[in-house]
């Protein structure tokens, strides 16, 4: 065997340095070799206990440690339980050894300690952490559809309580910077320099000679108490219960099994604790869910912030000056992500004060960042002076970029592009930000549509992290990998698609809204629709979220979708929904800016509750529709519609649809996205075909599976193309 | 065939379960050492060799009330050594489940004489003081969709139809019907005031029993609305119960069993246990059901009780003189009238559990000694006792007098 990861190095003081650094890998991770010379390790400290004065633990790599092996997490099945469990449980016991070791353990946390790193540390007796920049500290697993199974929930349990471990560390996976980090418990110290860290460590050593841990001292009680505590179980009840409450009975497991873990251990001893904790960590890491975010938040993630998109070969471009037209909602927000990317910002709209009061927005959201210190003040002005609201087209002088956010007209659009084309750099980038106009069409309106180019941002862009990028037919390669380089430059998530009416991700959302709206005129009762909609994962309840979008959207699109059919010479298919919705807008009940819709609403605009003359109107609560159908109905028409874009050549990679679907229309996060849902469908693209087609018989022709999926199943291929 | 005949029943009267109640200062165990020996006192040719058995429901079976109370109240009251005791627990019905259970050991031959009942000191031993999985493990808790009863009874409400006016006007009657007991002396041949160890009286007449108008239940506020908002349990519900948009929560602590102290036996036997005995027959027990609904709502278990109980007997509702439904809530004996299709001038016509108080395990024995009483003084002939219960269930008994 090469040599032990752990580098050991004692000093005069007999306190024995080991260094992790993973020879065939640039992280340290929980991986065979990290179990195997981990256990040598201990040997060794066990060996020569009488001469080792006590340990540091540090890293030699950026990070100190970096968790799981995610690329064997993710292949797990039920078949693999038995293997998972007593890899958790090997994990326990070395861990368990080196904090029973009868010397003083610290870890000095040079770089970021998230999942298993974390583990490790808390197995060890205090904790310094440097504060570098962008180490994080934390117990991310839960994001990943997994819980901490290297006793993370165990320890966290004992070190900060059931509830203030549960809600501040396991349940959300917060992952904190060093000084936050000490702030919530989960470090002792924090250092500046890396010198001070190792000194700090080792004057901790000496110091403490009798360490061990808290729950390993006679007398010591969970902090806050456990189940068999009076006042702890008074509110024991209701944590399940608020959890499903946040959670809306999404089929999320992880976040229930991390507090089952948590609970039950903390009523037996830390070995049987760690016991419980693998059941459940095994349950999680053979289980679809974990497999799905695991693929969608990690490696497809990874794919696409690494330019998976991209076209090869083109220079990294930076844009420096960018004009963005319309200084509405969407124009106010790209002006401040670039901003704070460092763009300099032109925002023009036709009148100065609607450019102004764009720029207001970026202020607004800058001294809510400074009021909560997630700002400075001075920070803040830098960011602001970049915008420069104007009404004239001169002020773009120079620019490398446009962003369009204008009205979604075709005459509108060319118009403002003819305005300020003349007043660009040469070979700036001619983005269009519109959801669902086709590219080409507007690239007409140009006289270099090379460089034109679909920036497709969601609303508010300053939190929705999603780019969709729409590639026109005559868009260059060289246009598109500037699109990417730019969406990665103003931290954003680019996803590249090719023009179609809708695009991917709007025309996908709206199979799910029609699926829904549909479901009234077959007497499904409203709440029930809302109810599947947030049982089954999404964001928000469909019918609320048509109200926000307005009902006149969507027949506007509709409407212009048929008129490109017909044109086209084919046959437009009415959809269910339609009838509803044009009734509804007829009613005035456009959504919540006409202050009724599917919802009533009060003066102040606040929603009350569902309107009651949907029964009337649309016979709406009168039938009784298969709960499970409704929710699989939403969920199978994103999943058919996605299916027919890869059909179409509209998209190219699966990580663009899952992360799209995620990020950009609010697929629900526990199928890892609208491709991955298909794969990880019981019985896997088979079983998704076999269903859709039983809903087609159910519920008509739209459900019936695209013969290229067929085409997949018969062949017992994935959509991944596994 | 052997039958089980109701020889006896007595009860303490019910003390407000809390420390200002009359019996806060009284065991447990002496509520039902005190019956146990006014059964002596009134039955003196009883021949206690002859009782095999003490069967107690108790909810909360822990500190005061654990370690077997019944066994110990046999050993405490002086019972031979040879009379059993054993205590049960039947969540809200375990009284009456007492009741059933002594009934179905005599009819089967098996057994011949058993003291059955129950007992709950609420103000010593609070609700939930045992734990329990289903609300305390988040495991069983998740998967299980528990939420507390109120919540449930609110969603009955909710589904119902019944308004806050409805189920206060119910509650109203509950009240009006216990003062009128009290005034017309019903509950005379049930009560044994709870005396102190010199024989001082501690408390004779129900103590939960108030004054109430429409107005003053209209000013009180909804108990469960801030648990279901904040502990979450109103989510969960919906989630299970999609169709209905929120919850109307309508139930208050004017309109909600009361929280009291008390303990009821009930004396049953075969025929010639009572010749042998000079015991005369009351009632016998027709037929006993238990069945269950969603454990979620919890609280519509009386509806399939009382239909296999019907069943169990050949009978229908009309065969029926007087319905006792345990009101746990005001919407779930509203609930149960309409299922059944039961006028309310039968149903629970001495009062209930709004106006007298719900002391758990012993509720189900004082509602069975209320209908012999009630049977007998309205010279009606046949009554089903009923209760709604923890986890959905449901238990009847119908019995006849004879």
């Amino acid at each position: 065997m090469s040599e032990n990861m752990f580098r050991w190095e004692a000093d005069a003081d007999g306190i024995v340095t080991l260094t992790m650094d993973d020879p065939d890998a640039s992280a340290n991770t929980m991986n065979q070799r990290f179990g195997e010379d981990l256990a040598a390790t201990l040997d060794r400290l066990e060996r020569e206990k009488d001469s080792v004065a006590g340990v540091v633990l540090t890293s030699a790599k950026k990070t100190f440690f970096a968790g799981g092996n995610l690329d064997d997490l993710v292949k797990y099945t039920k078949a693999d339980a038995q293997k998972v469990f007593d890899q958790s449980q090997q994990i326990k016991g070395l861990l368990r050894r080196l904090e029973t070791l009868g010397r003083p353990v610290v870890s000095a946390i040079n770089g970021a300690a998230l999942g298993g790193g974390l583990e490790i540390a808390l197995a060890t007796h205090h904790r310094i952490a440097l504060d570098a920049k962008g180490s994080k500290i934390g117990l991310p697993e839960v994001t990943l559809g997994l819980l901490p199974g290297g006793g993370g929930v165990v320890r966290v349990v004992r070190l900060l309580g059931l509830a203030d471990g549960l809600m501040n560390v396991l349940l959300q996976g917060q992952q904190r910077a060093p000084k936050a980090a000490l702030e919530a418990g989960l470090v002792h110290e924090v250092v500046d320099s890396p010198d001070e860290l190792i000194s700090r460590a080792k004057q901790w050593v000496k110091d403490n000679p009798e360490a061990a841990q808290p729950w390993d001292v006679k007398g010591y009680k969970i902090p806050g108490g456990t189940p068999s505590t009076p006042k702890f179980a008074a509110n024991l009840p209701a944590f399940p219960a608020n959890l499903r409450k946040q959670l809306k009975n999404a089929p999320m497991p992880a976040p229930y099994l991390i507090m089952d873990a948590a609970v039950e251990g903390s009523q037996v001893d830390i070995d049987n604790a760690g016991k419980i904790e693998s059941r459940y960590f095994a349950e999680l890491a053979c289980g679809q869910v974990s497999t799905n975010m695991t693929r969608a938040f990690f490696f497809d993630l990874q794919a696409i912030n690494k330019g998976a998109s991209r076209p090869e070969g083109y220079e990294k471009h930076t844009a420096r000056k960018v004009v963005v037209l319309g200084a509405g909602m969407m124009g106010a927000g790209i002006a401040y992500s670039c901003a704070m990317a460092g763009l300099e910002v032109v925002l023009k709209d036709v009148a100065l004060a609607n450019a102004e009061k764009g720029k207001d927005y970026s202020k607004k959201i800058l001294d809510k960042a400074v009021s909560r210190g997630k700002s400075t003040q001075e920070k803040a002005d830098e960011v602001l002076a970049r915008i420069t609201p104007t009404e004239k087209a001169e002020d773009a002088a120079g620019a490398d970029l446009v962003i369009e956010a204008v009205f979604e007209s075709p005459d509108l659009k060319k118009q403002v592009f003819a305005e300020i084309l003349p007043h660009l750099a040469p070979d700036a980038v001619l983005g269009s930000n519109t959801s669902t106009l086709p590219i080409t069409g507007l690239a007409e309106g140009v006289d270099r549509p090379e460089d034109f180019i679909g920036l497709h941002f969601f609303s508010p862009v300053d939190k929705m992290p999603l780019l969709e990028i729409i590639r026109g037919e005559r868009t260059s390669d060289a246009t598109l990998a500037k699109a990417v380089d730019i969406a990665l430059q103003i931290k954003k998530t680019p996803i590249v698609v090719s023009d179609s009416r809708g695009f991917f991700t709007s025309r996908v959302i709206g199979t799910f809204i029609n699926e829904a709206v549909a479901m009234l005129g077959e007497g499904a009762a409203p709440s029930s629709i809302e109810q599947a909609g947030s049982q089954a994962g999404y964001p928000a309840p469909p019918l609320q979220l048509m109200d926000e979008l307005t009902l006149t959207l969507p027949q506007h699109i509709r409407e212009e979708t048929r008129k490109g059919v017909e044109a086209a010479g084919g046959t437009w298919v009415a959809h269910p929904s339609e009838a509803i919705i044009d009734r509804m807008v007829e009613l005035g009940r456009k959504g919540r800016s006409s202050g009724a819709g599917f919802y009533e609403y009060d003066e102040s605009g606040k929603r009350t509750r569902l309107w009651p003359g949907l029964s009337e109107e649309f016979g709406a609560a009168t039938g009784d529709l298969p709960f499970e159908d409704m929710q699989e109905r939403m969920l199978f028409a994103e999943a058919l519609e996605t299916v027919k874009c890869f059909d179409e050549g509209v998209l190219h990679t699966i990580a663009d649809a899952n992360i799209g679907s995620i990020m950009g229309i609010g697929f629900p996060a526990w199928t890892g996205g609208v491709a991955q849902y298909i794969d990880g469908y019981p019985g896997g693209l088979p079983g998704f075909v076999e269903r859709a087609r039983i809903l087609a018989k159910a519920y008509g022709d739209r459900f019936q599976p695209p013969a290229s999926l067929v085409e997949k199943a018969e062949k017992g291929q994935s959509l991944r193309g596994e | 065939m052997t039958e089980a005949y109701i020889y006896d029943a007595l009860r303490t009267p019910r003390g407000r379960g809390k420390a200002t109640g009359s019996l806060h200062a009284t065991k447990p165990v002496s509520l039902v050492v005190g019956l146990i020996d006014e059964l002596r006192k009134r039955n003196p040719e009883l021949d206690q060799d002859k009782i095999e058995d003490v069967v107690l429901g108790c909810v909360s079976p822990v500190g005061d009330q654990g370690g077997d109370i019944a066994k110990t109240a046999a050993i405490a009251a002086g019972l031979p050594d040879h009379v059993g005791g054993v205590q049960l627990n039947r969540f809200c019905a375990s009284g009456l489940e007492a009741v059933n259970q002594a009934g179905q050991r005599v009819r089967s031959g098996f057994e011949d004489l058993i003291v059955a009942g129950g007992v709950e000191s609420m103000s010593r031993v609070p609700m939930a003081s045992d734990g329990g999985a289903w609300a305390m493990d988040p495991e069983t808790n998740f998967t299980t969709s528990f939420v507390p009863q109120g919540i449930g009874a609110d969603l009955i409400a909710t589904l119902e139809g019944f308004s806050r006016e409805d189920v206060d006007a119910y509650a109203l009657e509950s009240q009006t019907r216990a003062a009128k007991s009290w005034a017309d002396g019903a509950f005379d041949r049930s009560i044994v005031p709870v005396v102190d160890r010199n024989g001082l009286v501690v408390l004779d007449h129900d103590e939960h029993v108030r004054e109430t108008t429409m107005e003053g239940l209209s000013g009180l506020k909804p108990s469960f609305a801030g648990i279901g908002e904040m502990g979450g349990f109103d989510a969960v519900a919906l989630q299970k119960y999609h169709w209905v948009e929120s919850i109307n929560h309508v139930h208050h602590p004017g309109n909600s069993s009361g929280i009291v102290d008390g303990a009821a036996l009930v004396l049953l036997g075969t025929e010639e246990a009572g010749k042998q005995n000079g015991l005369t027959p009351r009632a016998r027990i027709v037929a006993t059901a238990v069945s269950g609904a969603d454990p979620t709502i919890m609280l519509t278990g009386p509806t399939p009780a009382c239909e296999k109980v019907l069943a169990k007997a050949g009978m229908t509702v009309d065969d029926i003189d007087l319905l006792e439904i345990n009101e746990a809530f005001a919407a779930v004996p509203m609930k149960l009238m309409r299922d059944l299709g039961f006028p309310h001038e039968r149903t629970n016509v001495a009062g209930g559990a709004i106006a007298l108080g719900h002391p758990l395990g012993a509720t189900g024995a004082m509602l069975v000694g209320t209908m012999v009483d009630e049977l007998e003084r309205r010279d009606l002939r046949r009554a089903i006792v009923t209760l709604c219960i923890g986890g959905g269930m449901g238990v009847a008994t119908i019995i006849e007098r004879v």
